[in-house]
């Protein structure tokens, strides 16, 4: 057992560094993008090369960051359903899911996308626009992605297994879901805050929360 | 038994995807799951019907529809701009100074505090499109002083919710950037359709809640005197504001015949530069040319005006697609939260995190569609859920309202991401069939969605305030006046009339369509990259915020930058550009399938678009690179001027091709 957590926390420091380390294209990318869009307006030309750079980056954030998304339990769930179930019957949502829906969906595309790069790296595939980019490094980055969930998907079921099997603490990341009522009363601050620019603990949590939409 | 789930695989698929996504498991594993599993089905029953066209080697077309379909598609790139944007933006404090300087500004009116939450609302949406950030932020500053003056509570946390949803439906909000890629429409004309609507929503807002001060006028009163800080000076700002146009409009006719292009755009930047500058000069040196409340409107309002116009502005001029706005709209987004001082690592590192984030659930939830939809269309699902659809009695708008009240209830439950990538693709091909506008079906379903984040008791907004407002009584500091909660009950109560207008909304938006095409216009003059034509009628309009005598299309869209569309435009440039397409539309003639419209609109496009126009051909067997092939050729060509809308269109057109293929012939794989 202890091995098997060990083991899930390799995986969890190494998916970490990826997601963490991608994020920062995001800053690239939208200077890339801004840089492509002042070029072309201002000296009237552009470079297929640096635009395909643009959806190479996201690619990259977007793929090497899932497994990381995973680890911190932010890919969406419908909860209007799970929110009334017990916690343990969550987990074992939870260990089924990675085990009949993530896994063999991330491993049938590891399976299939071997070929698929290998493919492209030997015949040496440009992108068919002038000037463009190899295309090998774009569609590993899909394999990458995929072998990353896999093994993200390993991990989820240790711990998960470990929490329904071995009573190991839950430390994951609560899920955003919709407060229930009682839930959103116990939330509400008690009194309204002194100053807007020093928002209380309460709000930090709901902005944390929910940065999407 | 076998013989029965072989014929109606498709239900039966369509059922277990919706039991799959209440277990609560992540969505786009689910999605996925549910595909594969039903394409392993599948396969084996194959021989039992001959509505099943799967078999294994299909499933190596999946690498290529994640490569084509959504890694390299210019659209999406889009998603993590705007969040970056929204995120930075959103702790950058805009809101806060807005929302204290425009309570100010209209507080003196009865009404006025909603008012200010309807306008702060609306260029929230504009800029940082972050529902969770606008409602809290007005929930902590607007909602108590609104309760110390005793407005009504379900009144002012209906207000406050209701306008921080508008960031769904005013560009550029995700939603419609979605919404446009899964109904392959280019988001530019996206946006310019949704941007009337949007309009005219927050002015029903505003009806409404003037309605409230007519019929109640307890319920919203105005701001006493002494909680006026900012001061007496409204005449300063009007004249300022009259100066400002001064300028701008000589500027504009002065650089008519100095630059090439856009005089009326430099002429209003000078304007705003200027008077942007005369307000910083007057705080800066204590001078005593504004009075204090014009020199903070005239500060707190510009850059985000500004900013908006940086993004939205350039994309409905058609200088930049949506992708390259949002990009800029992100650097313009930093620059800001420098000035501002609000710039740091720790803020950095939390948007860039969050937007990393945010696109990888997106992104894998398409991801996980696309083995959805392999399977589903490859057991003719589509065509199930088609026969489904137009057999409702009342032809289109049987249509849409059986379209509408069904995604109504969906958000209840779903939010619009699941939506849009579920539900939307399988109303498309249907939608379609029946001569629907897409862009005009996207807006309404648009602003439907807005609702999912205001349904009782699950609206997400509804739970942003209810964890900012107080819960039990408290002493309010400023009058010491023991103060009544804002209850659970009375967050949602109030929501409800807001539910109602939007309804109202999506009612309106079914009955005049006119509103959404005018961003026919648009296309019809923005991608024809003929600078020759496009510019003069733009220069020798001369007027800024005058009305054009000349049909140039372009005229609305230079006004909206500055929230100030004049209402009845859209209706005279639409009726003169488009005289063939109007009158179709405009006239709500159930019985007439609008058939010539659904035939002028492509025609439209193929000319305009020329060479590109073969890509709006499905064709399986295309690589998907090809859309990369468009955009090399039109950027190789580097033609001055050339339109980026016309390869966000051909992207778009793309994109159906991909996801609705023919299955009844066997792929090539290379």
């Amino acid at each position: 057992m202890q091995a098997l957590l060990s083991f899930s926390r390799g995986i969890d420091r190494v998916t970490t560094f990826f997601g963490r380390a991608v994020s920062w294209l995001v800053l690239v990318v939208v200077l890339v993008s801004a840089g492509n869009a002042i070029v072309r307006k201002a000296f009237n030309m552009s470079s297929n090369a640096w635009l395909e750079v643009q959806w190479y980056l996201f690619g990259a954030i977007f793929m090497l960051a899932a497994a990381w998304t995973l680890l911190r339990n932010e890919h969406i769930r419908v909860d209007i359903v799970s929110n009334y179930l017990s916690k343990r019957s969550r987990d074992w949502i939870d260990f089924l899911g990675h085990l009949l829906f993530l896994l063999p969906f991330t491993i049938l595309m590891v399976w299939l996308l071997v070929p698929y790069v290998v493919g492209s790296f030997e015949r040496q595939e440009y992108s068919p626009n002038a000037g463009g980019l190899i295309v090998w490094p774009a569609k590993a980055l899909l394999l990458a992605g995929f072998v990353l969930l896999v093994f993200q998907g390993v991990s989820e079921l240790i711990k998960r297994g470990a929490i329904l099997f071995a009573g190991v603490p839950d430390t994951t990341p609560l899920a955003k879901h919709l407060p229930l009522a009682e839930e959103m009363e116990q939330l509400a601050p008690d009194y309204p805050p002194q100053s807007a620019h020093v928002p209380n603990p309460e709000t930090k949590a709901a902005r944390r929360k929910e940065d999407r939409s | 038994m076998i013989e029965f789930i072989a014929h109606n695989l498709a239900p039966i698929m369509f059922v277990s995807l919706v039991i799959f996504l209440l277990l609560g498991y992540p969505v786009a594993f689910s999605l996925a799951a549910n595909g594969l599993l039903f394409f392993f089905i599948g396969v084996e029953l194959a021989p039992l019907s001959a509505d099943i066209n799967l078999f294994y080697p299909l499933l190596g077309a999946l690498p290529d529809r994640f490569f084509g379909g959504i890694m390299s598609n210019d659209t999406l790139l889009a998603i993590p701009f705007f969040t970056f944007m929204g995120l930075i933006l959103e702790r950058s404090g805009m809101a806060e100074d807005l929302l204290e300087t425009i309570g100010q500004l209209f507080g003196p009116l009865r009404g006025g505090l909603a008012y200010a939450v309807i306008f702060v609302g609306a260029l929230l949406a504009a800029t940082t499109g972050v529902v969770a950030a606008s409602v809290i932020a007005m929930g902590l500053i607007s909602l108590p002083i609104m309760l110390r003056y005793g407005y009504d509570r379900r009144l002012a946390s209906g207000v406050i919710v209701a306008s921080g949803t508008l960031a769904q439906i005013v560009p550029p909000s995700l939603v419609l950037i979605v919404l446009a890629d899964q109904l392959g429409r280019s988001v530019g004309d996206m946006y310019s359709g949704a941007l009337v609507p949007a309009i005219i929503l927050s002015g029903l807002y505003l009806l409404y809640v003037f309605g409230m001060t007519m019929f109640r006028a307890s319920s919203a009163p105005a701001l006493p005197p002494e909680a006026r800080t900012l001061g007496r000076g409204v005449t300063s700002l009007i004249v300022a504001l009259v100066i400002a146009g001064a300028i701008a409009y000589g500027a504009s006719h002065y650089l008519e015949d100095k630059v090439q292009q856009g005089a009326v755009i430099w002429g209003a930047v000078a304007g705003v530069a200027i008077i942007y500058g005369v307000a910083a000069l007057n705080k800066a040196f204590g001078l005593k040319l504004l009075s204090y409340l014009a020199q903070q409107v005239i500060i707190v309002l510009i850059p985000p005006l500004a900013l908006i116009f940086l993004v939205l502005g350039t994309i409905f001029l058609g200088v930049a697609t949506p992708t390259e706005g949002g990009a800029m709209g992100a650097v313009g987004a930093l620059v800001l939260a420098f000035a501002k001082r609000r710039l740091n690592l720790d803020l950095m590192t939390q948007a860039m995190e969050s937007t990393t984030k945010l696109s990888a659930f997106v992104l894998f939830i398409l991801i996980g569609a696309r083995v959805f939809s392999l399977t589903f269309y490859g057991v003719n699902g589509h065509i199930w859920v088609e026969e489904l659809l137009t057999a409702v009695p009342g032809g289109e708008t049987g249509f849409l309202i059986v379209v509408n009240v069904l995604v109504f209830f969906l958000a209840f439950f779903l939010d619009f991401f699941e939506l849009a990538f579920i539900i939307v693709p399988l109303l498309a091909p249907a939608a379609e069939n029946l001569g629907i506008d897409l862009i005009w079906f996207g807006v309404l379903l648009g602003i439907n969605m807005q609702t999912s984040f205001m349904h009782p008791p699950f609206g997400f907004a509804l739970f942003y305030l209810r964890s900012v407002a107080a819960k039990v009584p408290y002493l309010d500091r400023v009058t010491g006046k023991n103060m009544q909660p804002v209850t659970t009950g009375q967050i949602y109560w109030g929501a409800i009339p807001f539910l109602c207008i939007q309804l109202l909304m999506v009612a309106l938006t079914i009955m005049f369509p006119e509103m959404v095409m005018r961003y026919k216009d648009e296309p019809a003059a923005a991608p024809a990259s003929e600078e020759n034509i496009q510019f003069p009628s733009f220069g020798g309009e001369g007027g800024f915020g005058l009305p054009p005598l000349n049909p140039g299309p372009n005229g609305s869209g230079e006004n909206n930058p500055f929230g100030l569309p004049p209402l009845g435009l859209p209706n005279s440039s639409a009726q003169d550009a488009a005289p063939a397409v109007d009158p179709a539309s405009s006239q709500p003639e159930l019985g007439q399938p609008p058939s010539d419209l659904g035939g002028v609109e492509p025609a439209k496009r193929a000319s305009e678009n020329g060479g590109a126009s073969s890509t709006s051909t499905p064709s399986f067997g295309l690589p998907p690179l090809e859309l990369d092939q468009n955009t090399g050729a039109d950027s190789a060509a580097g033609s001055a001027g050339e339109d980026r809308q016309t390869t966000g269109e051909s992207s778009g057109g793309n994109d159906p091709s991909q996801s609705t293929p023919d299955l009844s012939q066997p792929p090539s794989f290379n």
